[in-house]
């Protein structure tokens, strides 16, 4: 009958990100070879440094399928960060207790931003701006020292080694150099994991999508709209500070300037990956490759070894222009096609 | 509650800030009964039934359901359709990014282990879609549908709740006859399964077609509940309107043309690859064109191809005999080309600005955006056209979302008029619109032609066509199959449109 030519510009959207994804690691490779870029622990080496910003580019993703946003995360991190090194060293949290805190300051956190947001009905990046700056200055009310973690346990955690069986190489001295990644990244691929299902699988993921495609309709049809939204920002927040433990056993400190613009690199990778800005788009396979195409350009930008890191800022944002330009085609195209 | 009785509500009234919508209205649903909502725009249909199935709390009033005891208060439409009322909303209530089965199910997903079986809702969807012979596919994205298929969905997702009350607040007004007669099969089924069905309709016709019991509101007030058999229609419309009206006199007299000689329009082999075939049309000054066929026949496609809304890959095309080409909708509009689209859901409406807004927008455009149209004549046409088009309003700042569903579209009309067109396209103006209004907007376009300017006209009801019209372009699967100039009547038409099947 009357069904129009399908033109699924979100499956391309996706398509195109592996693809640009794989060319520029491959390019990588081929520049690079010979400094080791080419062997596979650098590759998990990008998702060891970026483990953190995995976990919060899920809630960012999730988030902005809503058609929110929650610029919060950033200084949320730089939070956590400052409480489980304080906790620890200042007050001897055990290493337990601290993450739980973290977790709780998460989930409240997230209470307070969804609750102004989606019950109230209050602008997302107004509310979220405000949580910007109250997590940053809660930093520097907790100490504006720089505190570094020596907690025996958080360092254990932070320093298992997880040897994969495969991909390994002999170095020159003959020995078998196995490669590896840390507990950070089995989370962070545990989380994508989780929150795949939750969007893919579950009433409440769909609701997200429903929301992000238009509200009104979403309300008519029964949903509950301001529950979703505000469940959505406690997710984000939630997310974020697991993120946050993951970042801390990067850093292995706290500090007030941690993790600054952290949030425009998480929606960078989310836009990047194929989430729409104006909502009801979006999924976190996409996000993962967005955040792995960030964490690439990071790692070229090393690796190179002269060009200041400012370069992979410059980068990042000349492909997010690139990214919403391509959005903004496709939505045309739909509509073209559409009339 | 008496026996065979769904839904009463009694001395229901809601307030808006500065509007009464519903002043102690009273309503019966009976078992088994489909029961006909009338009144003009802006008269509390959608109002009374937003009410019922908590969208808006209100004043004062009861509302029982059979089956409860106390008295029933909805707090969302969940907990309507929880209670058995299912209910189809007279703005699109579905969601463009999701799949149609998702859209079908949202909210009672068929589970597997706690989590979405994507199978099941997919086959179940597909079933549901097969078994009202719309053929479409289910797991793809809703908003690659018309207008109209997507309407059939969410009148699909209602009926599939399996509830007591089925609401319907002006479903038919994208279908085509076709899918019209697929809903009445399907209202005709559900009412011998004994549920209660309200339906909202500004087409008469179809009142008369299906339903058992007519209640009609004005301004707000409950002017009375007839059985259809004693409620003829000129007395219906008298009913609606409060005055006596004849919707079926005729508007134009037969002699009285005013068709000049020169052309505006010279449309030689223009097409739009998939759309529109190939076709010639000439249309003179002071004429309306009427361009008839079935829905989707390329009526609307024929006129997308002049304006440029689907750009012409083939042809020429002369505007006052001078050769134009035309890239865009801008192009056209500044060779005095004026278009009100059929779908204006979603090409039209810019819900949060005012009506007087709404109105000098394609002005603007058409101007400039460098031209600021000054505040004083912004005023003036914003009042000109509230007036000529009766829009019901408090006020022209009004913002057009808080207008009801006909009256925003009366503004949208009201938006090309103010553009001042030579020659103006109108794919169904009358659509969703007041029988009062229908006839105001009949009468405007006979005046527009007597000035000396072109209408293009379509519209499904043909007896509209065949007020105002002085010619019919027939078209059939994309192509322009004919013209009809003498002896414009209902039988000839249909013929037309069916295509001498003889040589077929
Ligand atoms: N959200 C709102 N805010 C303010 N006023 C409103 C709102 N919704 C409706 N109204 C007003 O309430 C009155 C009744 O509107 P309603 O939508 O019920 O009319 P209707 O009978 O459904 O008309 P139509 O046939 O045009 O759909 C109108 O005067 C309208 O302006
Ligand atoms: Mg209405």
């Amino acid at each position: 009958m009357k069904k129009k030519a399908n033109f699924n510009g979100n499956n391309l959207l996706l398509v195109i990100t592996i693809v640009l994804f794989v060319v520029m690691y491959a390019i990588g490779c081929i520049v690079y070879g010979s400094k080791g870029f080419s062997q596979f622990q650098s590759f998990l080496n990008i998702l060891i440094g970026n483990a953190g910003l995995i976990c919060v580019t899920c809630g960012m993703t999730c988030v902005m399928i809503t058609g929110g946003i929650d610029i919060s995360v950033g200084s949320l991190v730089g939070l956590d960060c400052m409480i489980l090194a304080y906790g620890m060293e200042k007050l001897h949290w055990s290493a337990i207790t601290a993450v739980i805190v973290v977790l709780i300051v998460g989930i409240v956190f997230g209470v307070v931003q969804g609750f102004l947001i989606g019950i109230l009905g209050i602008q997302p990046f107004i509310i979220t701006m405000a949580g910007l700056f109250f997590a940053r200055g809660m930093c520097a009310v907790i100490t504006t020292e720089m505190v570094n973690v020596a907690n025996e346990t958080f360092k254990k955690w932070a320093t298992i080694k997880i040897n994969l069986p495969f991909g390994g190489y002999v170095n020159r001295r003959g020995i078998y150099m196995a490669p590896y990644i840390r507990i950070t990244v089995v989370i962070a691929l545990i989380v994508v994991a989780l929150t795949f299902i939750l969007l893919k699988f579950t009433k409440f993921g769909r609701s997200l999508y429903a929301v992000g495609g238009n509200e009104t309709s979403a309300k008519l049809m029964g949903l509950n709209v301001k529950m979703t939204k505000m469940k959505a920002y406690i997710l984000s927040s939630f997310l974020c500070s697991i993120g946050g433990i993951l970042f801390c056993m990067n850093s292995m400190t706290g500090s007030v300037a941690q993790a600054k613009g952290l949030e425009m690199e998480a929606i960078a990778s989310a836009v990047i990956g194929g989430t729409l800005l104006t909502g009801g788009v979006g999924n976190v396979i996409g996000s993962l490759f967005g955040v792995l195409i960030t964490g690439t350009i990071d790692a070229l930008v090393q690796f190179n070894g002269k060009l200041l890191s400012s370069w992979s800022s410059i980068a990042v944002s000349v492909l997010l222009c690139f990214f919403i330009i391509l959005q903004a085609i496709f939505a045309l195209i739909k509509e073209r096609n559409k009339a | 509650m008496e026996n065979g009785v769904v839904l009463t509500m009694r001395g229901i009234t809601k307030t808006f800030p500065g509007v009464k919508a519903l002043g102690g209205v009273d309503f019966t649903l009976r078992k088994g009964e489909i029961h006909a909502l009338m009144g003009e725009n802006g008269a509390g249909k959608s109002t009374l039934i937003k009410v019922l199935t908590g969208v808006y709390d209100f004043e004062n009033g009861e509302i029982h359901v059979e089956g409860i005891d106390s008295p029933i208060i909805n707090h969302s439409t969940q907990e309507a359709q929880n209670r058995g009322i299912s209910t189809v909303y007279q703005e699109v209530n579905l969601c463009p990014n999701l799949t149609v089965a998702e859209n079908l199910f949202i909210g009672r997903e068929p589970k597997k282990f706690g989590l979405i079986d994507w199978k099941t809702m997919n086959k179940k969807a597909q079933q549901i879609i097969d078994d009202l012979d719309i053929g479409i596919d289910v797991t793809v994205t809703l908003e690659n549908y018309s207008v109209a298929l997507q309407q059939m969905v969410a009148i699909a997702r209602a009926v599939d709740m399996e509830s007591k009350v089925l609401i319907l607040d002006e479903p038919t007004s994208s279908l085509d006859d076709n899918e019209v007669e697929k809903l009445f099969g399907m209202m005709n089924r559900l009412k011998e399964q004994g549920v209660g069905i309200i339906f909202v309709t500004h087409f008469l016709e179809q009142v008369y077609a299906v339903c058992d019991r007519i209640t009609v509101l004005r301004n707000g007030e409950l002017v009375g509940e007839y059985p259809i058999a004693e409620l003829p229609r000129v007395e219906l419309v008298a009913k609606m309107m409060g005055k006596n009206f004849d919707d079926l006199a005729s508007i134009k007299d037969a002699d009285d043309t005013c068709i000049k000689d020169e052309l505006i329009i010279d449309a030689n082999g223009l097409s739009h690859k998939g759309k529109i075939k190939p076709f010639d049309l000439e249309i003179h000054k002071g004429e309306v064109i009427g361009l008839t066929g079935l829905l989707g026949s390329g009526r609307s496609e024929l006129a997308r191809a002049i304006y440029g809304a689907d750009k012409a890959q083939t042809g020429t095309l002369k505007v006052n005999g001078k050769e134009v080409k035309i890239n865009a909708p801008i192009d056209a509009m500044k060779l005095g080309m004026g278009f009100l689209p059929d779908d204006r859901k979603a090409e039209g409406v810019i819900a949060d600005l005012s009506i007087r807004e709404n109105i000098i927008l394609a002005l603007q455009a058409k101007r400039g955006v460098f031209k600021l149209i000054p505040r004083k004549e912004q005023e003036r046409l914003a009042e000109k056209y509230i007036k000529e088009i009766q829009v019901k309003t408090a006020s022209m700042e009004t913002p057009i979302s808080q207008l009801s569903g006909g009256n925003q579209q009366k503004v949208i009309i009201g938006r090309w008029l103010a553009t001042n067109p030579d020659f103006l396209i109108l794919d169904e103006p009358t659509r969703g619109i007041d029988i009062g209004t229908k006839t105001e907007i009949q009468k405007l376009v006979v005046k527009l032609a007597k000035e000396g300017k072109s209408v293009i006209f379509i519209s499904s009801e043909i007896e509209e066509m065949i007020r105002t019209c002085d010619r019919m372009v027939v078209l059939r699967d994309g192509m322009k199959v004919g013209e009809i100039s003498e002896d414009i009547t209902q039988a000839t038409i249909m013929k037309a449109i069916a295509g001498g099947d003889s040589n077929e």
